[in-house]
Order: structure tokens, then C-alpha cells, then sequence
């Protein structure tokens, strides 16, 4: 015999799907084509330790077809138990996922991640990195879909620059924190200054 | 709140899934209070098959399916998924879903569930008795040789 | 050298409203209602809904009509409008040998346990026009019967019995999706069965049609055919257990076929597969001819170069949306590739006309 179901872990989602996902789907699409530029979203309520804007990229970008994940203290039975309803996204290990989220410690060593094939590079991994600060103060960015350059607080450089020499492989970083996202896609070059 | 049996509640989602949004209406005309968890969201599901019957599975084709997921005012959760795309057909069903949990089950079954799984049963055995009525009744012919 | 040019938006949507005048007709005949083309066109329903890859039969209705009638056109719909919903999870695999069956036949077993079901069948009918259907006459009642609740087992099984069929061994291995992933040839089975199942049923009759007459003969008779309505059982993530979550019609046919065996297989029968959404019994016959053609390269039979033995030629062409998508583009606006087109006829008649010319000077 099993209890009744209760709700506790099931609230959260996206209250009016249509519109919150495609004004979510929006501002990550633009945190992308404009790596560094920092936005605002809204719309989801995850369990701790998720960040709003994590469970919003979650919820836009995931679903039961995208192997996630869970990466330290973000593999926890509230957040397990939070996907299972919400996105259905089955968790793999790290190999395996099309999406992974967790701190950048969590998540190290990051080349443990999908970076594509020569003839599929889309089959590659985005990191949700789940970050304490996220400022435009740090290490430079340039490329495609920044201007000059911009500044991020990313949490070091040699990943990047490996990750950047893969190109056209290699994986894409959403960074997370609080409400608000900030995309590094493969295609940034990062430098220190 | 009740103790239920997950095979006692598959069975009764299971009614519920194939039942005619018209005909659970009309039994539940009323929805007790609830408030959604996850609004009637209209999606699809994957059919598979099996090569040669029992084989590997294969992709046949998608059909369209609705849930939804409710809670009622003394925190049960029901939650249901619907053949079709009828909405209120999936919030009614997730709310019976989450009555069934609750003291007011033997009333539920008696008085919605009981009666959509007769009509389910009597329209199945209709289908099967004009099935039955074409079975061939073979005879063999007296063939020239056999004289 | 493209040249954008803009227009005709006025012209398109005067279009547009002659098109939905059209589709209603003489508007002294009553309108037709979706429910009635589900209830009373059920099997280009069933087509709709086969092709298009979506079993739902008020969509498929609603296609037809909106469509006036054009089936590929009504796929083309129902393909557009499912690629818009959020694919929710995958069932487990139906179990069609617990089908609550209409109609069951074999071709090869007069006395097959469960019995010769003929269901609602257009076989033996004699193919008359039938006048009383253009008034609004009485409808024959069904005959009833008493039936027997028990599972119907599958054919191949008594075969199987005696080792003379091959086995269709169990996997779990998750399948390959074409609509998810590209399709990357040389397939695997259940690729095939995939795509053929929503292929056109023309397509796929006539590649099936060319195996009988020879192009790759593979001997097939109807071990069973069997249409009826099975239950969809799907994992609910949040439940943590299956639930059935909906019934829906098909239509399977496993084919028997002769061979004389291989380098690799001993002589055996072998099978061939279909199963269709709806009631569709020509094309579950002919996608398991067309299966069992396929399939010569891993049971070791030579490749005789016929289309249906031509996994490219069959899967790249049998999709009606794809085909009809690149064939029908060649009536939109080319006016600059053809005027290049032009240019280029023009010049070599000016050079062969003057080659002409020295010749003749000469």
C-alpha cells in the first residue's frame, strides 16, 4: 500500500506554459546569439538548491526525449522527484547527457561532457552551471554575436580556451543565478585580463 | 485521506482515461474545489509495436493525450492522463483521481467509476458478439474422388 | 543571381476566400460535420490518421474537411499540427496478441484456434454500386452472436511450435525515431517498419504489388491478419507505475513466407510484418511484403536489384508529405532560374544557327 500522493515536491512549473515557455525560450535564445549579456527570467519555483533561472531553462529546454544530469548537490530526491513530474527528462550520468546542471565544481571534470560529431555537432552537451555571483566583471569575451568584447564572471579560463579549440565541437554554458542567465556558447573565445 | 493500491488506482485511471468526456460530465457535473498543480496540457504519446508481433520494438506513431494534475483542499493530489484532447475532460478526471484517494472513494466508485466501467465492458462485449457472428463455419465438400 | 520580389498578397487572399467558398459547396446541400466524416469516412480517417502519424480520429476528420476531400493534403495537416505538441513519453509496446479483434483471418489455416473471424469486411461483397445508399434508406443491423472472452493467439506461434518459423526474438533496445533523429541508411528493422507504416499506401502497395509479380519475390502468404482495438499502457513518471491510457484500432498482418534457406539460415519459413494504425488491411498486407523484401540482406538472399529489396529507393520515397513537398515546389515562382535557363537555350541555338551558317559558307 502506498500513501496518498501529497504536493509538496510537485509545485513549480510553469503556471501558463505556452506563454512563460516561449518568453523563457526567447531570453535564452537571445543569452545565446549575445554570449555574456546577462537577462532576467521567470516562471519557475524549483526545490533547492535550484536557482529560478535554472528551473526555467529546465523547463524550456528539457523534456523526456533530453538524457539530464544531476551534478552534486543537485542530485537530491526533491529535485529528482521535481523533474520526474515536470520535464520527464530521464538522468543519466554525465557522459550521456544532452543536459547537465550543478555548480562548476560539481560539474568538473567538464570534459567528461558531449562535444558533438564531426557530422552531428548539435549532439552535444549544455551545461547549466549554477553560479553564487554573476556580474559583467571577469574574464573577456569575444566572438560571434558580441560586438567588441564583454566581461563575465566565469570561474576560470583554461576550460573555455580548451573547449573553444574543439570548435566546431564542444559544449554550450548557460550561466545560472538567482533569476537571471547568461549563455557562453562554444563558439566564445574567453581570455583572461 | 485513504491508503490505495497502485493497482487498484491503475485500474480506475484506466477508466477514466477511456471514458467519453461527455459521459464523466454527466456524472460529476460539479468539481469539488482544487487548484491545479499542473494545468490541462495537451501533449502526445509515442505508440510502439514489435516486429513480428513479439519482436523488437518499433515506433508506430504518436497519439494525443491530455493531463493534468490537481490538488485538492485537504492536499490530496490526483492526477490524470486522457485520451484525446478535452481539457476539462483530464482536470475532471484528476480530480476524481484525487476524490478516490479520499473518504468519499466508496461514493466515487459507486456512483461515476462503476458505471462508466459497465458501459466500457458492455460496448466491448457488443463489438465481440457482431465479431463472433462472423466466425466461418467450414464444411468440407464431397469432392469426386471420395465416391 | 536571386531577385527577391514581392505581390500578389491581395490575389493570395482572395484566393484563400474562394477556396473556402469552394469547400463548402452549393450551400442548399447541408454541410458536412466533422463528426460525420469520422463515423461515416472512417477508413480515410484511418488513412489520415496511418500517414499523418497521429491517432486521433476527430483531427483526422477535421483534416479531410478542411481539405476537401484531398487525403495527402489532410496528412500534410495532421503532420504540421503534431509537430506541435510535446511529445509527453513513449508506451510499451502494444500487445496486439491481446487484441479485442474485429476481424481475424488466415490464409494459411483453415482451422485455426479462435476461429476465421470476417469482421466488417468489404470481401465478398460484389462490388455493385448499391443505389439504396443514395437514399436515405434502412441500415442492416448487425448480427450478434455469443462470444468468448479469451485471448486470440497469433498464428506464427503454431508454427513456431515446430521450429518450422523463424522467431522473432524480444528486445528492449529503445528504437530509433525518424521523427526525432535524421534517418542515416543502411536502417535497421524497426527504422523500416517506422516509415513504412506511415509511408503512402499507394507507395508501398505498388513496390508490394512488384514483389508478386517477380522484382524480388519473397513467396508471401497471409498467415494472419487481424484488426481490432488494443490498449495503450504508458509509464507515468509521477505515479511510478503504467497506467492504460487510451484503446486505439489497428490493423496487423504477419506474412509466411518460403525460403529455401541460406549460407546463414536453415530452410525455414520465414515472416514478414505490418501493423497500421485504424482499419487498413491493404496497406498492413503490403508493408509486410514490403518488410519481408527489405530484409533479404540479413537473412543472406542474394540482392536481385528490385525496388523493394532497395532499402534507399523505399525509404527516401515512400513518405507522401516529403514527396509531395518537392514535388509540388516546382509550380511555385522560378522566374529567375528559369530566365537563366532561357539565356543559356538561347545562346547555344545562336551558336549552333551560326556554325550553321559558316558551314554553309564554306
Amino acid at each position: 500500500m502506498t500513501h496518498a500522493t501529497h504536493s509538496a515536491d510537485l509545485s513549480g512549473g510553469f503556471t501558463e506554459i505556452s506563454h512563460q515557455s516561449a518568453r523563457a525560450f526567447r531570453e535564452i535564445l537571445e543569452a545565446m546569439a549575445r554570449p555574456g549579456s546577462i537577462r532576467t527570467v521567470v516562471g519557475a519555483l524549483p526545490p533547492a538548491p535550484l536557482s529560478v533561472a535554472a528551473g526555467v531553462v529546465l523547463l524550456t529546454l528539457t523534456d523526456p526525449t533530453t538524457p539530464l544530469h544531476l551534478a552534486g548537490e543537485a542530485d537530491c530526491k526533491a529535485v529528482r522527484d521535481w523533474v520526474a513530474f515536470h520535464i520527464g527528462a530521464p538522468l543519466v550520468a554525465a557522459e550521456a547527457a544532452a543536459f547537465a546542471i550543478g555548480t562548476w565544481e560539481a560539474l568538473h571534470p567538464v570534459s567528461r561532457f558531449a562535444i558533438g560529431q564531426p557530422d552531428y555537432p548539435d549532439r552535444a552537451a549544455t551545461l547549466i552551471v549554477e553560479a553564487d555571483r554573476l556580474t559583467n566583471h571577469g574574464p573577456a569575451l569575444t566572438g560571434p554575436g558580441i560586438e567588441t568584447a564583454t566581461w563575465l564572471s566565469l570561474p576560470e579560463t583554461a576550460a573555455f580556451h580548451a573547449n573553444r579549440a574543439l570548435f566546431p565541437l564542444g559544449f554550450d554554458c548557460i550561466f545560472t543565478c538567482g533569476d537571471r542567465l547568461a549563455g557562453v556558447p562554444r563558439s566564445t573565445r574567453v581570455e583572461k585580463i | 485521506m485513504n491508503d490505495v493500491s497502485p493497482s487498484a488506482r491503475r485500474n480506475w485511471m484506466s477508466t477514466l482515461s477511456t471514458s467519453a468526456p461527455g459521459r464523466l460530465a454527466a456524472l460529476l457535473p460539479d468539481l469539488p474545489d482544487h487548484a491545479l498543480l499542473r494545468s490541462p496540457e495537451i501533449g502526445a504519446v509515442m505508440v510502439r509495436g514489435r516486429a513480428g508481433a513479439t519482436g523488437a520494438a518499433f515506433n508506430l506513431g504518436e497519439m494525443t493525450v491530455t493531463r493534468c494534475s490537481v490538488r485538492l483542499q485537504d492536499g490530496v493530489v490526483g492526477h490524470a492522463w486522457v485520451q484525446g484532447r478535452d481539457k476539462d475532460h483530464a482536470r475532471r478526471a484528476a480530480v476524481v483521481d484525487g476524490l478516490m484517494q479520499t473518504d468519499r472513494a466508496d461514493y466515487i466508485r459507486q456512483t461515476i467509476l462503476a458505471p462508466l466501467a459497465a458501459e466500457a465492458l458492455a460496448a466491448r462485449r457488443s463489438r465481440a458478439e457482431k465479431a463472433a457472428a462472423t466466425k466461418v463455419d467450414f464444411f468440407t465438400m464431397v469432392r469426386g474422388e471420395d465416391r | 543571381m536571386y531577385v527577391a520580389v514581392k505581390g500578389g498578397e491581395r490575389a493570395i487572399d482572395n484566393a484563400h476566400a474562394w477556396l473556402a467558398e469552394e469547400r463548402r459547396g452549393d450551400p442548399a446541400v447541408p454541410e458536412l460535420s466533422v463528426p460525420q466524416i469520422r463515423e461515416q469516412m472512417a477508413l480515410a480517417v484511418n488513412r489520415v490518421m496511418a500517414e499523418g502519424s497521429l491517432y486521433d480520429p476527430d483531427l483526422a476528420a477535421l483534416a479531410i474537411k478542411q481539405a476537401r476531400g484531398d487525403l495527402i493534403e489532410a496528412v500534410f495537416l495532421i503532420r504540421a499540427y503534431r509537430t506541435t505538441l510535446p511529445r509527453l513519453a513513449a508506451s510499451a509496446p502494444v500487445d496486439t496478441g491481446a487484441m479485442a479483434v474485429d476481424r481475424r483471418i488466415s490464409a494459411t489455416f483453415k482451422d485455426l484456434p479462435g476461429g476465421q473471424v470476417l469482421g466488417p469486411t468489404f470481401d465478398y461483397t460484389h462490388r455493385l454500386l448499391d443505389f439504396a445508399l443514395m437514399a436515405e434508406g434502412e441500415v442492416r443491423v448487425a448480427v450478434s452472436a455469443p462470444a468468448t472472452p479469451d485471448r486470440v493467439p497469433h498464428v506464427t506461434g503454431f508454427l513456431n511450435q515446430d521450429g518450422l518459423i523463424e522467431e522473432a526474438a524480444s528486445s528492449d533496445a529503445l528504437p530509433p525515431d525518424l521523427t526525432r533523429e535524421p534517418m542515416e541508411l543502411p536502417a535497421d528493422r524497426a527504422l523500416r517498419l517506422q516509415a513504412l507504416t506511415r509511408g503512402d499506401e499507394g507507395f508501398v502497395l505498388g513496390l508490394a504489388y512488384s514483389t508478386q509479380r517477380g522484382y524480388g519475390r519473397t513467396h508471401a502468404f497471409v498467415g494472419e491478419l487481424r484488426i481490432g482495438t488494443v490498449t495503450v499502457e504508458v509509464d507515468i513518471p509521477e505515479l511510478g507505475f503504467s497506467v492504460e491510457i487510451g484503446e486505439i484500432e489497428l490493423t496487423e498482418c504477419e506474412t509466411v513466407n518460403q525460403f529455401k534457406g541460406s549460407r546463414t539460415e536453415p530452410p525455414q519459413f520465414t515472416r514478414g510484418y505490418g501493423l497500421v494504425f485504424g482499419q487498413s488491411e491493404r496497406k498492413a498486407i503490403a508493408m509486410s511484403l514490403v518488410d519481408r523484401a527489405l530484409r533479404w540482406n540479413e537473412l543472406g538472399e542474394d540482392f536481385t536489384g528490385a525496388p523493394a529489396q532497395d532499402e534507399e529507393f523505399v525509404l527516401m520515397h515512400c513518405d507522401n508529405v516529403q514527396a509531395t513537398g518537392f514535388l509540388e515546389h516546382i509550380k511555385l515562382p522560378h522566374y529567375v532560374d528559369f530566365q537563366s535557363e532561357l539565356e543559356l537555350v538561347r545562346r547555344l541555338r545562336a551558336e549552333v544557327a551560326a556554325a550553321a551558317r559558316q558551314e554553309a559558307a564554306e
